[in-house]
C-alpha cells in the first residue's frame, strides 16, 4: 500500500502534477477578468451607478495581472526556459498563447485603459510634485502634456474603444484559461465544453466581488461615506452573474450525473469523499448558497444600510473563498482520481518549498500589495467630491 | 630531406607496430563494422504484447530501469495484475513498484487473473505531443514520442494529457521523461531492453514498415486491442486477448 493512495491508481499517477499554484493561476487571472468587465459595465454600458468604482476595477485589474504568471512560473521545472512559449510556440496547444494573450491583454487593453483614463492626473501631479515623485510622473506622461480638452475627448474615445476591445479580451483571457482544462480529454472531470463559459462566469463573480470589498474597504479607511447606490448595482450585478454562474455548474452537474458514463461512479465517490469539504460544503454551502441567499434577499427586501453593507461584505468575502474552492476543486480534484477509474490519491500540501503554502500566500498577498502602490501612484478618487 | 633505406625501415616498422596494435584492441573491444546508416524513413515502430504469455516476473520493468536510469518511483514501463471476478463490480488491480520485484502471491485464487505490460502507446495522434506548449514533445518520422529534455520546460501539460499515465516529471532533471522505445537501442539494429529481458516473449518490438516483420502475420492471426480505443489517439502497442476489464 502506498500512503495515501486507496484503490490503484497507474504508478505515474500517485504524485499529483499541478500544486496549489496552479490553482492560483485560474483565481487570478479569473479576478482580472471580472474586475475588468465591471469597469466596462460603467464605460460602455453606461451603468452610471458604478461609476465610483471605474477606476479601482481597472486598478484592481492590473494589480492582478501582474502577479498572473507568477504562480506559473514557479511552478515549471525550468522556469528559465519560459520565454520559449513566445519564441517557438506550439501551434496545436492550448497554453502556447497564454503568452500571447496575456501580453495583448496587459498591454494593448489595460496598460493603454488605464493610462488614458490616468492621462490628465498624470500630467497635473507631474506639474504639481516635486522631487522623485515629479520624475516618475513626467516619465509616466511618456512625454505628452497635452490635455487640452480635444486631446481628452481623444482620449476619451480612444479609451472607450479599447474598452469595447477589452470586453471580449476579458472573456478571451478567462475562457480560454478554461479551454486549457476544459480540452484535456484524458481527463473527465475537465473535459467538458462548458469548462470555459463556468470559468468566465466564476471570473466575473469572484472580480465583482473583489472589487466591491476594495471599495468598499478602501471607503472605510479613507474614512467616506459608501456609495451604496453603487454598491447596490453592484451586488445586483453580482448576483445576476452568480445565478448565471450557478446554473451552469449544476447543469454540469445533473449532465454528469444523468449521463452517468464510465467516469461517473469514480468521480461522484470522490465528491462524497475526498472532495467533501472543499466541493460540498466550502464551494457549494459556504461559497455559493449563503452568498446567493444574502444578495437575493438584498432583491427582494429592502434592508437598512448598515445591515446592507454587512450583508454584502460577508456575501462578498464568501463569493471569494468560494471561487478559490471551486478553483481548487478543478484543478486538484481533478488530479485526484486514476484516469483508471479505479483509485484516488491524496495531495499533501508542503509549507515552505517551492510549491508550498508560504509562497501561495505571498503570492496571493502581492497584488494586494501592488494595488495598494497603485492607488497612492494613481489615486482613483482624485475627482471624487469629498463629503 | 633524404631518406635511407635504413630510416624507411625503422619507420615502416613503427607504422606497421601502431597498426597492430589498433587492429589488436578493435579485437577485444569488439567493436564491429558500422551498420549501415539508420534511415527513418524506413521504420514505424511500435509494439505488441500477447496478454497470455506474461507471467508478471518485472523483468522488463528492471530492465528498462536499469537501461535507461529510471528514477526510483517512477515507470517507462511496468505490469499491473488483474483480478476479475464476474462483473466489474470486485475488479482488484495491483501494480506494487511498477511490478519492478514482481508480485506477491494472490490470495484470490478463484478469481480470472492476468498481467498486463503497460508501456508508452506511441500514438500517432498523441495528445501529449498536441498540448506541449513548445513542442518539445514530438513525434519522431520512424513514429516515436520523445521528449527533448533541453527544451522541455517542465509544465507537465502533456502528463495530464496522457490517458494512459505514462509520462512523469524526473525529479533531477526537472523535464518531463517517458519511454523512448529505447531508441538508442533499436537505431542500432537492437531491441528495446524490456523485450530482450522478458523471457516468455510476451513483449515484442515491431516495426510496421518492415514487411518481413512478424508483426504482420501476429495482426492478421489474431484478435487484438490497443488500450482505451476510445481516446482516438491511433495507439501503437497492440494487445492480443484483451480482456475489457483493462484501463
Amino acid at each position: 500500500m502506498i500512503a495515501g493512495v486507496d484503490g490503484f491508481m497507474y504508478p505515474n499517477e500517485v504524485e499529483l502534477q499541478w500544486s496549489v499554484l496552479i490553482v492560483l493561476y485560474p483565481y487570478i487571472t479569473g479576478l482580472v477578468a471580472g474586475a475588468f468587465i465591471l469597469a466596462s459595465l460603467e464605460r460602455v454600458f453606461k451603468v452610471e451607478a458604478v461609476r465610483p468604482t471605474y477606476r479601482l476595477a481597472l486598478l484592481t485589474a492590473l494589480a492582478f495581472l501582474l502577479v498572473a504568471p507568477l504562480p506559473l512560473q514557479l511552478h515549471l521545472g525550468h522556469p528559465e526556459r519560459s520565454f520559449e512559449m513566445y519564441l517557438t510556440p506550439h501551434r496545436s496547444s492550448a497554453m502556447a498563447m497564454f503568452g500571447f494573450v496575456y501580453l495583448w491583454y496587459l498591454t494593448v487593453v489595460l496598460l493603454l485603459e488605464i493610462w488614458l483614463e490616468f492621462r490628465a492626473d498624470i500630467v497635473r501631479l507631474s506639474q504639481t510634485t516635486t522631487g522623485l515623485t515629479k520624475i516618475v510622473y513626467r516619465a509616466l506622461t511618456l512625454g505628452s502634456q497635452n490635455v487640452s480638452p480635444a486631446a481628452r475627448a481623444l482620449d476619451d474615445k480612444v479609451g472607450f474603444a479599447i474598452t469595447v476591445i477589452g470586453i471580449p479580451s476579458a472573456f478571451l483571457l478567462h475562457g480560454y484559461v478554461g479551454f486549457i482544462f476544459g480540452s484535456i480529454k484524458a481527463n473527465p472531470w475537465w473535459s467538458t465544453p462548458l469548462m470555459p463559459i463556468v470559468f468566465l462566469f466564476s471570473a466575473m463573480v469572484s472580480g465583482i466581488a473583489v472589487v466591491m470589498l476594495l471599495y468598499m474597504a478602501a471607503m472605510k479607511v479613507k474614512r467616506r461615506p459608501i456609495d451604496m447606490n453603487c454598491v447596490d448595482t453592484i451586488a445586483k450585478y453580482l448576483f445576476y452573474t452568480f445565478v448565471i454562474d450557478f446554473t451552469l455548474e449544476m447543469l454540469d452537474l445533473i449532465h454528469r450525473t444523468y449521463e452517468a458514463d464510465e467516469s461517473f461512479r469514480s468521480l461522484d465517490f470522490m465528491v462524497h469523499t475526498r472532495l467533501m469539504v472543499s466541493q460540498i460544503i466550502v464551494q457549494i454551502v459556504l461559497g455559493t448558497l449563503i452568498p446567493l441567499a444574502l444578495l437575493a434577499m438584498n432583491q427582494l427586501w429592502t434592508f437598512a444600510e448598515k445591515t446592507r453593507r454587512l450583508m454584502y461584505a460577508v456575501a462578498g468575502g464568501l463569493t471569494m473563498i468560494g471561487i478559490f474552492a471551486m478553483r481548487w476543486n478543478v484543478v486538484i480534484g481533478g488530479q485526484l482520481f486514476s484516469k483508471s477509474f479505479l483509485g484516488y490519491t491524496s495531495y499533501k500540501l508542503d509549507l515552505v518549498t517551492r510549491e508550498g503554502l508560504l509562497p501561495a500566500i505571498a503570492l496571493m498577498l502581492l497584488p494586494f500589495a501592488i494595488f495598494f502602490v497603485l492607488i497612492k501612484l494613481l489615486p482613483p478618487w482624485a475627482e471624487e467630491p469629498t463629503h | 630531406m633524404d631518406i635511407s633505406r635504413r630510416d624507411l625501415f625503422i619507420t615502416g616498422g613503427k607504422i606497421l607496430m601502431v597498426a597492430s596494435v589498433g587492429a589488436t584492441l578493435e579485437q577485444i573491444t569488439g567493436a564491429e563494422p558500422a551498420p549501415d546508416k539508420y534511415k527513418m524513413a524506413d521504420h514505424w515502430w511500435g509494439m505488441i504484447i500477447d496478454v497470455g504469455k506474461c507471467i508478471g516476473c518485472g523483468n522488463c520493468v528492471r530492465a528498462c530501469s536499469n537501461e535507461n536510469d529510471v528514477p526510483e518511483g517512477y515507470f517507462r514501463t511496468w505490469v499491473e495484475r488483474y483480478q476479475v471476478a464476474e462483473g466489474e463490480e470486485n475488479l482488484r488491480v495491483d501494480s506494487p513498484k511498477g511490478a519492478i520485484d514482481g508480485f506477491p502471491p494472490s490470495s484470490n485464487e478463484a478469481l480470472k487473473s492476468f498481467f498486463i505490460p503497460k508501456l508508452c502507446n506511441h500514438c500517432v495522434d498523441s495528445p501529449c505531443v498536441q498540448v506541449c506548449p513548445v513542442g518539445a514533445t514530438f513525434d519522431s518520422p520512424d513514429g516515436v514520442v520523445m521528449v527533448d529534455e533541453s527544451y522541455c520546460l517542465g509544465c507537465r501539460y502533456c502528463v495530464q494529457a496522457c490517458p494512459y499515465g505514462c509520462r512523469y516529471l524526473h525529479p533531477e532533471k526537472n523535464t518531463v521523461d517517458k519511454c523512448t522505445l529505447c531508441y538508442h537501442r533499436i537505431t542500432q539494429g537492437l531491441t528495446t531492453a524490456c523485450c530482450e529481458n522478458c523471457p516468455t516473449g510476451a513483449r515484442q518490438l515491431v516495426d510496421f514498415k518492415n514487411p518481413k516483420d512478424p508483426v504482420h502475420e501476429f495482426l492478421r492471426q489474431n484478435k487484438v486491442q490497443v488500450l482505451k480505443p476510445y481516446m482516438a489517439t491511433k495507439a501503437k502497442v497492440y494487445y492480443k486477448d484483451l480482456d475489457g476489464s483493462v484501463r
